[in-house]
C-alpha cells in the first residue's frame, strides 16, 4: 500500500566524479545499501536501507560518499512532526512496539550544558597539574560509623572491601551479547591498562576474560544469564541491575539470532533461544526482598566484594537510593534517562525516567539530609559525555561516573542508533562474525585508553584551576559550580547558585 | 547589603602563636605586639585572640562569649542559658573605649555547668551537651552568637586590626599559657563581628590563614554530623572538622594531620606497610575531611597548640623555639620582636604537623 511507503530520513550521496568503482562500500554495508550494475559499470544505492552509520563515508577512498539530510517533507506542523507521523504509519503497518537503541536523542533540557565551573583568581592560587601532584584516584565502597583500635591504639583496618580506581570512570554495563566479543575485549584490556573497571553486564562472563578479573563488575540481572558461584567469585565487585536509564521499569530481550555459540554457552542459555530478562527480580518485589539479595551474594562471595545496585533515575529515585543505602549496599549506582541501550521501546526510551544530573543532586542531598552519604558510594552514568561533565557530575556529588556510549563511540561506533538491528558494520552491537572481526581489540583498547587518559588531563586542569589537587575534595562541592539559563526550582534542586550570585 | 554568613567572603591573613611548654602563664600583651607587626597583612575588617589558661578561677566551668545585638536577644538567650546551665558568673566582658573600634555589640561573658538534670535527660556527654547549646543559641536565637565555649580559655575579636582589637579587649589584663592571634584581610565587609577569628567551639580555637578550595565539600560532609555552618568561613568549618575528629571520632592531631592534610598518594605509596596501611585508611575513612587549597592554621586545644600547613605549603609559616616557649607566625619578623634570640627557628613543609603539648600532656 502507498501509504506505508516512507522517505528515507537521509540520502547517500555519491560524487560521481570521485567515485572509482572499486566497490568498498557494496562490502562494507551490511545493510546492502550500496549495489554495483555491472551492465551500466555504476555503483547505486538504496537509501531506505542506510541506517546512516558512516562506515561507508569513512572507508571510501576517495572521498566519494557522504550521507546527507534527505529534505524530503511533510507539510510542516509544530504538533505532527514528521517523525511522529512515520512513526504512526510503521506501527499502522506492522502493529508493533517501536524499537530503538542507545540513549534518548530527544530534545530535553541538558542540565550538564547549563552548568558551569569555577576558576581560582588572587585569593587562592589555581595549580598547575603538570607541575605539582594532582589525584584523580578514588575508592568506591561502604564506610564504618566509626573507627576501632588495638590494644596498642593501632588503628584497625575495618573497611568493608573497596574499589580502588585511578579515576572516578567505569565503563558501565553491556552484555556479551549485545556488543560483541572483541568489544568486551577492548573494554577489557583497557580496565586493566587503566586501572578501572568494566561492567559485564548481564550476559555472564566469557571464559578468556576471567583473567581480567581484578578489573570486573559481575553483573546480576533479573534473568540471572550465566550466573554461578565462579562468576560471582570472578570479580572485584557485583552489580544488582534493578534497573536501565534507557529503559527504567522493564526488561530486556535480547534476540535468538544473537544467542549463538558462545554467547549461548556464556548466557548459560540453548542456542537462538531468545534471552528475555523479566521486567522486575522475581524474587525482589520490595526493599526487603533486595536485602535479602545483597547478603545472599555477599553470603556467596565471603563479604569480599562490594555490592553495587543499580537503579533507573525515576521521580521518587532519592527515596529509593535511601533505602538501597539502608540496604547493604556498598555502591548505589544511578542510571539517568539518556542512558544507552542495544534495544528499547521507544516509547519507554524517550518518556520515562529523569535526568541524571537532577537525579544525582536529589539523591545526593537526601543521603545527607539523613546523615547517611558518607557510608555509601554513588556511581551515576546516562550519560557522561566528557571530562566536563565528570568533573560536574562529581561537584554534584558522585563518587564516580559511569560511561557506555562514549566508549563505544571510542571503538567506531557512529551513533546510528540501530543495534537492535544486530547488524553493526563497526563490529560492535553485532554477532556476525565477519562483522565482529572488523573491530580490532588491538586497537580498541588503546583507544579506550587513550580517551580516557585525555580525560584525566582534562580533569586534572580543571581541578587545578579551582585550586583543589585531590578529586575528594571535588566530591559534592557545589560551590564550584554556577546554573545558566535555570529557574530558581531547577537550581534548588541541582543545590547550585545561579551565575553572578 | 548581605553581612557575612549570609554570602561567603574570602580572605587573606595574618596568624600568630606562642605557647609555655611547661604552663607558665604570660601576658596577652606579648601576642598583640606579634600580630602588630603583620599589620599590612590586615586591613583592618577583623582582628582578634585565643587565650588559653586565662581563667583559672573558673577553670571547671565553661566560659561563654556571647554576642549580642540588642537587649531583647540577649534576655532570650538568657532565658535558654537559665534552662539548661548553672550560671555561676555572668558580667560583661571588660572592654577600653578606644576610637579605633566601633559598633560594638553587647559582649557578655558567663561561666557555666550543665544543670544535671537536663544532662541526664539528654543522654549526651557534657561537651556534646554543650555544643549542642551553643549550636541552637547560634541558629535559633536572633541576635545573639556564642563565640567562645571552652573551659579555661576564651576568644577575643572584633572588627578592626588586630592590635586595636586586642587592645579594646584589654588582653594585657590577661595571663594565659598559650595563645592564638589574628589579623584579617577579608575581601568584603563582613558588617558584623562574628565573622572575625578565632573560630571556636569548646576549647577548640582555629586561626586560619588561607582560602581552601574544598570549602563546599567540607562544609556539606561536617553538616551531615550534627554541625551548621553560619557564617561561611573556613575557619568555621575547619574547626568543627578538628571537633568531629578529635572530639568524637578519638583522632590524636597527629591523626587529624594526616587526614586534613593528608600525604599525596605517590607518597603514601613509598612508606613502610604500617604508614602505608594507615594513611590509606584515613584517606578512604575521612575523604570527605581532606582540605585542599591554601591554609596555614594554629588549632589551640586544652593543653596544646598544633600548626598546619596545606599539602603544597601555600602559605607561608615560621617556627621558631626559645627554651620551653614555641611562637609559631606567618613571619618570622613577628616571632622576633618578643625573642630575637631563638635557639631554633625554622619552616614546617606542607602537610607537616607542629604539635605542641603542656610537658607531660599528649595530643
Amino acid at each position: 500500500m502507498a501509504v506505508n511507503f516512507i522517505y528515507p530520513d537521509y540520502e547517500v550521496a555519491r560524487n560521481y566524479d570521485r567515485c572509482i568503482g572499486c566497490r568498498v562500500c557494496e562490502r562494507q554495508c551490511a545493510n546492502e545499501v550500496h549495489e554495483y550494475l555491472a551492465d551500466s559499470n555504476k555503483m547505486v544505492c538504496d537509501d531506505a536501507k542506510c541506517v546512516n552509520c558512516h562506515r561507508c563515508v569513512t572507508l571510501c577512498p576517495t572521498r566519494a560518499l557522504k550521507i546527507i539530510k534527505s529534505g524530503n517533507t511533510y507539510k510542516e506542523n509544530v504538533n505532527w512532526s514528521g517523525k511522529t507521523i512515520n512513526e504512526l504509519y510503521r506501527q499502522a503497518e506492522s502493529g508493533g512496539v517501536l524499537l530503538s537503541s542507545m540513549g534518548n536523542p530527544e530534545n530535553y533540557p541538558v542540565y550538564f550544558d547549563k552548568i558551569l565551573l569555577n576558576a581560582s583568581q588572587v585569593t587562592n592560587p589555581s595549580i598547575d597539574p603538570l607541575r605539582e601532584p594532582m589525584e584523580t584516584k578514588v575508592s568506591l565502597g561502604a564506610k564504618p560509623r566509626n573507627i576501632e583500635r588495638d590494644e596498642s591504639g593501632r588503628i584497625l583496618n575495618n573497611l568493608p572491601p573497596q574499589l580502588s580506581l585511578s579515576m572516578p570512570v567505569m565503563f558501565s554495563a553491556m552484555s556479551y551479547g549485545s556488543i560483541s566479543y572483541n568489544a568486551h575485549e577492548s573494554l577489557a584490556r583497557a580496565s586493566e591498562a587503566l586501572g578501572i573497571l568494566y561492567n559485564t553486564g548481564e550476559g555472564g562472563l566469557h571464559e578468556d576474560f576471567y583473567r581480567y578479573g581484578e578489573n570486573t563488575i559481575v553483573q546480576v540481572a533479573s534473568g540471572r544469564f550465566g550466573v554461578h558461584p565462579g562468576y560471582l567469585n570472578s570479580g572485584s565487585a557485583i552489580e544488582i541491575k534493578m534497573g536501565q536509564g534507557a529503559k527504567p521499569g522493564i526488561g530486556g530481550h535480547l534476540p535468538g539470532a544473537k544467542i549463538v555459540d558462545d554467547v549461548s554457552r556464556t548466557r548459560m542459555i540453548p542456542e537462538g533461544c531468545d534471552a528475555i530478562s523479566p521486567a522486575p527480580h522475581h524474587d525482589i518485589y520490595s526493599i526487603e526482598d533486595l536485602r535479602q539479595l545483597v547478603y545472599s551474594l555477599k553470603e556467596a562471595t565471603n563479604y569480599k566484594k562490594p555490592v553495587i545496585v543499580k537503579i533507573a533515575a525515576v521521580h521518587n529515585v532519592a527515596v529509593i537510593a535511601s533505602g538501597i543505602a539502608r540496604s547493604g549496599a556498598d555502591i548505589i549506582a544511578i542510571d539517568g534517562f539518556r542512558g544507552g541501550t542495544g534495544a528499547a521501546p521507544t516509547r519507554i526510551r524517550d518518556h520515562v525516567g529523569i535526568p541524571i544530573e537532577l537525579a544525582l543532586a536529589a539523591t545526593d542531598k537526601r543521603l545527607r539530609d539523613e546523615g547517611i552519604r558518607d557510608y555509601v558510594s554513588i556511581v551515576v552514568g546516562g550519560s557522561i559525555r566528557s571530562s566536563a561533565d565528570i568533573v560536574k557530575a562529581v561537584a554534584l556529588g558522585a563518587d564516580c561516573v559511569y560511561i557506555a556510549t562514549a566508549a563505544l563511540l571510542a571503538l567506531g561506533c557512529h551513533l546510528c542508533r540501530s543495534c537492535h538491528a544486530g547488524r553493526c558494520n563497526w563490529g560492535i552491537a553485532t554477532q556476525v562474525p565477519e562483522l565482529v572481526k572488523r573491530l580490532n581489540p588491538e586497537i580498541g583498547y588503546k583507544r579506550l585508553v587513550n580517551l580516557l587518559t585525555a580525560w584525566q588531563h582534562e580533569i586534572k586542569e580543571m581541578m587545578g584551576g579551582m585550586g583543589i589537587n585531590s578529586i575528594e575534595s571535588l566530591k559534592g562541592n557545589r560551590l564550584m559550580l554556577r546554573g545558566v539559563d535555570l529557574n530558581e526550582k531547577e537550581l534548588e534542586i541541582l543545590g547550585i547558585k545561579h551565575a553572578g550570585e | 547589603m548581605q553581612r557575612e554568613g549570609q554570602v561567603r567572603i574570602p580572605s587573606g591573613c595574618a596568624i600568630s602563636g606562642m605557647i609555655n611548654k611547661t604552663g607558665k602563664r604570660m601576658n596577652g600583651e606579648a601576642i598583640i605586639e606579634s600580630i602588630a607587626v603583620m599589620h599590612d597583612r590586615s586591613n583592618g575588617l577583623g582582628g582578634g585572640f585565643a587565650a588559653y589558661g586565662i581563667y583559672p578561677e573558673y577553670k571547671d566551668y565553661y566560659a561563654f562569649h556571647i554576642f549580642y545585638d540588642t537587649v531583647f536577644a540577649k534576655k532570650e538567650c538568657e532565658e535558654f542559658l537559665e534552662l539548661h546551665f548553672d550560671i555561676i558568673n555572668l558580667s560583661k566582658i571588660p572592654t577600653r573605649k578606644i576610637k579605633e573600634i566601633t559598633d560594638e555589640p553587647l559582649i557578655w561573658r558567663y561561666f557555666v555547668t550543665p544543670l544535671p538534670t537536663k544532662l541526664g535527660e539528654s543522654q549526651l556527654d557534657e561537651r556534646e551537651f554543650t555544643a549542642k547549646c551553643v549550636f541552637r543559641v547560634n541558629t535559633r536565637i536572633d541576635g545573639a552568637y556564642v563565640f567562645s565555649s571552652g573551659k579555661n580559655m576564651g576568644v577575643f575579636k572584633a572588627v578592626g586590626f588586630p592590635e586595636d582589637v586586642g587592645r579594646f579587649y584589654r588582653l594585657d589584663e590577661y595571663e594565659g599559657y598559650c595563645f592564638t592571634a589574628h589579623g584579617r584581610y577579608p575581601t568584603n565587609t563582613p558588617g558584623w563581628w562574628g565573622g572575625a577569628h578565632p573560630f571556636a567551639l569548646l576549647d577548640y580555637s582555629v586561626v586560619h590563614n588561607g582560602e581552601i578550595s574544598s570549602y563546599d565539600a567540607n562544609r556539606r560532609a561536617i553538616e551531615m554530623y550534627g554541625y551548621k555552618c553560619t557564617l561561611q568561613t573556613d575557619t568555621e568549618v575547619i574547626t568543627y572538622i578538628i571537633d568531629y575528629l578529635h572530639r568524637k571520632m578519638s583522632l590524636s592531631f597527629t591523626e587529624i594531620a594526616s587526614v586534613i592534610a593528608a600525604p599525596f598518594w605517590q607518597t603514601i605509596e613509598r612508606m613502610t606497610r604500617e604508614g602505608r596501611d594507615r594513611h590509606e585508611y584515613l584517606r578512604i575513612m575521612f575523604s570527605a575531611q581532606l582540605i585542599t587549597g591554601p591554609f596555614s592554621i594554629l588549632v589551640g586545644f586544652e593543653g596544646g597548640l598544633m600548626a598546619l600547613n596545606d599539602r603544597l605549603k601555600l602559605r607561608s609559616m615560621v617556627v621558631g623555639e626559645k627554651d620551653d616557649t614555641v611562637y609559631i607566625a606567618s613571619e618570622e619578623a613577628a616571632i622576633r620582636i618578643n625573642e630575637p634570640n631563638l635557639d631554633t627557628v625554622w619552616s614546617p613543609k606542607g602537610s607537616q604537623p607542629v604539635i605542641v603539648c603542656l610537658n607531660g600532656g599528649e595530643a
